[in-house]
Parts: C-alpha cells; structure tokens; sequence
C-alpha cells in the first residue's frame, strides 16, 4: 500500500502546485478545443468520401478518437512529466536527491510530477466517447464496458512501460530530449485503428510502441470488436512490459554515476 | 623611426556583400551544430515522418476503397503527394514563435541587440545552413518510404526547377510569418495559443493535410487569399502535380508576393515591438 499513498501524497502536491495557475486551465481548454475540431475536420473529409473506413464506421472511428484524446490526456497528466523530470534529473545529476529517499527509486521517479490542467483531455476524451456510443448501434452492455475500462488500464500501463524504457536510455546516452518529440508524432498514428496500417507498422506499433494496445484495443472493446484472444494477448503483453522495463531500468541504475559536486 | 602608429584601415566591405557573409557564417554554425547532434535530429525527423505517413496510409485505404481514386487522385500520386511532403516539411523547419518567448523572456535578446545585425537576418541563415544536414538524413527516410507506398509522379524539368526555386519561397514565407508571430511575445509572455491557432490555420488551407482538390470549394476560396497554401500545397504540387507552365510561374509570382508581404510586416511589427522590450537579464 505504501507506493499508493505515496503516489496519492505527490498527485497532491502537484494538484495544489499547478492550482495556483489557473489561467492555465483555459489555455489548455482551447488547446483541446482547437485538436478536437482538427480532428472532426479530418474524420469528415474521410467520410465525405466514403461511407466506411476499413469496416470502421464513422462513430466507430469517433470512438477511436475519443479514446486518443482520453489516453493522451492521462499520458501528458501522469505519465509524461515525472519521465521528462527523471530524464533531465539523470543529465543535470540532481537524481542523486531521489536515491537518498528510503523509497522505491522506480516508484518516486514515475509519480513526483503531475500537471493536472492537461487532464482536460481526459473529460474532452469522455465527452467525445459519450457522442461516439450514442451514434453506435447496438448497446453497450456490461461485459463490454468492464473490458473498455480493462483494456484503458491495460495499455496506459504499457505506454508508462515504454516511457520508462526510453527514458532509461539517459543514463547511458546524454541528449534524448526529442524523445518527447519522437513520442508524439507516433502516437498521432493511434488517431485510426492499427489495423489500417501495412503490417510492419501495424507490428511496430503494436508490440514496439505500444499504441496500438492502447488505444485500438479499448476501442475495439467498446465497438464489439475486440475477441478474447486478443484481450488476453494485451494483458500478456502488459505484464511482460511491466517486467521487462523494471528490470531495464534496474540495469540502467547501475550506471548512474551522479554528475553533480 | 617615425612615431606613428600602423594600424590596419578597416576593411571595407559594402553592406550586401556583409550580409552574404553573415548567412554563410550563420550556415555554417547551423551545419557544425546539427552535424553533431545527429541522434536527435534524427529523432526529431522520425516522429515528424510520422504524420504524412498516418494521412497517407489514411487516403491511400480511402482511394482503394473507391476503386482506385479519391477526387482524381490514385493511391500512387497520394503516395508521390506525401512522400515530397516530408522533404518540403523539412525545409519548412523555421524560428518558431516558441523560441522567440524564449528568447525574450529569458532576456536574451539583450545580447543579440548589440550586434549590429537584425536578429531574423541571424534566424534565416542559421535554419537555412541546417537545411543540407536535414536533406541529408532525409535521403534514406525518402528511399524507404519509395520503396514501401510506391509512389507515382512524373514531372517536367521545369517542373522540377520550379520545386527547388519554390522551396526556398516557401522557407522565406513561412520564416517571415513565423516571425512576426513571435514578435508578439513583446506584448505577452506566452505565445502558445495564438501560435496553435496558426498551425490550426495552416493544417487547413495549406496542404499539408490534404491536398487541396480535396478539401470543400468555399475552404480552397479561403485557401486563396491566404500564404499557407504557397508554403505546402504549391511546392508539393509543383513536382507532383503536372501542373501547366503557366501554373507553375503564376505559382511563384504568387510566391514573392507573399515573402514581400512578410518582410513588410515583419519590419512594421519589430518596429513597434522593440519599443516594448526590457531586459530581464543580461
């Protein structure tokens, strides 16, 4: 229970921390605003065009959105700045402060930073979603929305993986700043279905970068797509990442030789 | 022995022949600095690749599905269409707003006012010197995307002169734009929204979503009258396009047009903007 409590102590801190700037919540309002009507533009010039995408309807494709926007939300929220601090704590040598504390290094590392305004995204995600399941035939049924919300966890946990991974190359390689940038220009591709995508794509983003698990899979969950199958190859999966970027980042530990005085 | 003193008489130089050698010096600043973090470039040019390869796989699915074409286009010119969509994005890589904020948030700029040379002029020479390296890396990025969505494009000589010539208008223009963008932080300290506002604009009317013939007639009306569409849409165009003579010059006409109408704006807006600046720090 204690890596939970602490990660309930530092959402807290970091809750009250970005509280005090509130015009930052509109700022991050019309970033939103301004991805959503880019993407509906998108969505409708494809279906001005054709009446299905691959099989995927117009809501079904919605709803892809919908969980695009959601997972970005939590990814900029949770994930993303407590990688970015690590990263530059292992450059600037200021990581030595994390592994005086009496805590799991992996642990404090993943949750010390939050930035709450970008959890706009998540209620932007929600709304859209609503839409999308409204115009979808067929109802949702319990199952269903026990597997959506499953398959949500399952794959934020993957994309914290995959960060934690790339984040880890820092204490061997200096300059991964543009990792950030590498990162958000793939997870564009998550805007479609992986299915669309020639297979060595659909493989890489799958399996490397776990887009696919994260965003087509609940997706797929919600518009009675997803088979059993490949619901239990995500949570596989999702264990094995969690494993294996653990396990990276112990080694990548070993190597971390302070850079400060 | 006379007293006098040999110093040597200051060289000469007339002011255009000055201004040559500043950009072949800022250049080659550019080429040394990007050579050497050439990870992250690459990095940085990966996840940019990202984005025409998403609209692509997008349109090609799309044409296939409507046997054979969407608005004319075939899944091979959607191919041709973003594949030099990635060289021109490249070129495309200017001084963003968000530097500017910076720039003069952080006082910066200080520095920079006491040489005796306009900072964009140091702007445009250092992102231009950067542009051999870019094109550079981007050859086997080309190549592999050739290879997989097997593009189709056959263009005249003179269609390929009017590419490389519309390159560098388009760098001009999208540069000079961005620059007046962020001039603004003069007036605020964050640029951010307006900034996303013009990409918004730009994803739109210029292109560099979807070609043009594809997007809604009172959408290319508003295309007309705007720069974005000669900084995406035109170059690509130019070479994949089999666009008429007449089109292609027309196109480039239209071209410095907009780079005189940027420069013109870009020296009204720094004239009132540096009235604005205070130092924060030295």
């Amino acid at each position: 229970m204690r890596p939970l409590r602490l990660t309930w102590l530092f959402f807290r801190i970091g809750a009250l921390n970005d509280l005090q700037y509130r015009a930052n919540f509109w700022l991050q309002l019309l970033q939103s605003a301004i991805q959503l009507g880019t993407g509906l533009a998108v969505l409708g010039l494809v279906f001005s065009q054709t009446p299905s995408l691959n099989g995927w309807s117009q809501p079904a494709l919605l709803a892809v959105m919908g969980v695009h926007i959601l997972m970005g939300g939590v990814i900029g929220a949770l994930i993303q700045p407590s990688m970015e601090r690590l990263r530059q704590d292992i450059r600037e040598g200021t990581f030595d402060f994390v592994l005086t504390k009496p805590e799991d290094v992996q642990v404090v590392s993943s949750v010390r930073e939050i930035r709450i305004w970008q959890a706009v995204d998540v209620l932007v995600g929600l709304a859209v979603l609503v839409v999308a399941v409204s115009q979808l035939e067929g109802s949702i049924g319990v199952v269903e929305a026990l597997a959506f919300g499953a398959a949500l966890v399952i794959g934020g946990l993957m994309i914290y993986s995959f960060w934690l991974v790339i984040t880890t190359v820092a204490f061997w390689v200096v300059r991964i700043d543009e990792i950030a940038e590498l990162f958000q220009g793939l997870y564009q591709s998550g805007r479609w279905p992986v299915t669309i995508y020639p297979e060595w794509l659909r493989v890489s983003l799958t399996f490397l970068v776990p887009i696919g698990f994260a965003v087509t899979v609940p997706a797929q969950a919600l518009t009675q797509r997803l088979t059993p199958d490949t619901f239990l190859l995500a949570a596989g999966f999702g264990v094995v990442a969690l494993v294996v970027s653990r396990a990276f980042f112990r080694i990548g530990l070993r190597h971390y030789s302070g850079a400060s005085a | 022995m006379s007293g006098r003193v040999d110093a040597a008489p200051p060289r000469l130089v007339s002011p255009l022949r000055g201004l040559f050698d500043v950009y072949v010096q800022e250049a080659k600043i550019a080429i040394a600095e990007q050579i050497q973090y050439r990870v992250a470039n690459y990095m940085y040019m990966l996840g940019m690749v990202a984005e025409p390869v998403i609209y692509l796989v997008v349109w090609q699915t799309v044409a296939e599905q409507q046997g054979g074409s969407v608005a004319g286009i075939t899944a091979g010119q959607f191919a041709a269409y973003y594949i030099v969509w990635t060289l021109v994005r490249n070129i495309n890589i200017v001084f963003t707003p968000y530097g500017w904020e910076e720039r003069i948030r952080e006082g910066r700029l200080s520095a920079q006012l006491l040489r005796p040379l306009f900072p964009i002029v140091e702007d445009l020479g250092f992102f231009l010197g950067w542009k051999p390296v870019v094109v550079l890396l981007w050859l086997p990025i080309a190549f592999f995307l050739a290879l997989v969505f097997h593009p189709v494009l056959n263009p005249t000589p003179l269609a390929v002169v009017v590419f490389a010539v519309s390159l560098l208008g388009a760098y001009l223009i999208r540069s000079l734009n961005q620059s007046s963008l962020g001039l603004i932080t003069f007036w605020t300290t964050r640029v951010g929204p307006v900034f996303q506002l013009y990409i918004a604009a730009e994803l739109l009317l210029s292109g560099r979503l979807v070609p043009m013939a594809l997007m809604p007639e009172w959408v290319q009306g508003i295309a007309n009258v705007l720069p974005f569409q000669w900084t995406f849409g035109f170059p690509i165009e130019a070479l994949v396009g089999n666009l008429s003579t007449g089109e292609l010059l027309s196109g480039l006409a239209m071209q410095l047009l907009w780079i005189v109408i940027g420069a013109i704006l870009v020296r009204i807006v720094w004239h009132f903007a540096i009235r604005r600046y205070s130092a924060v720090s030295g």
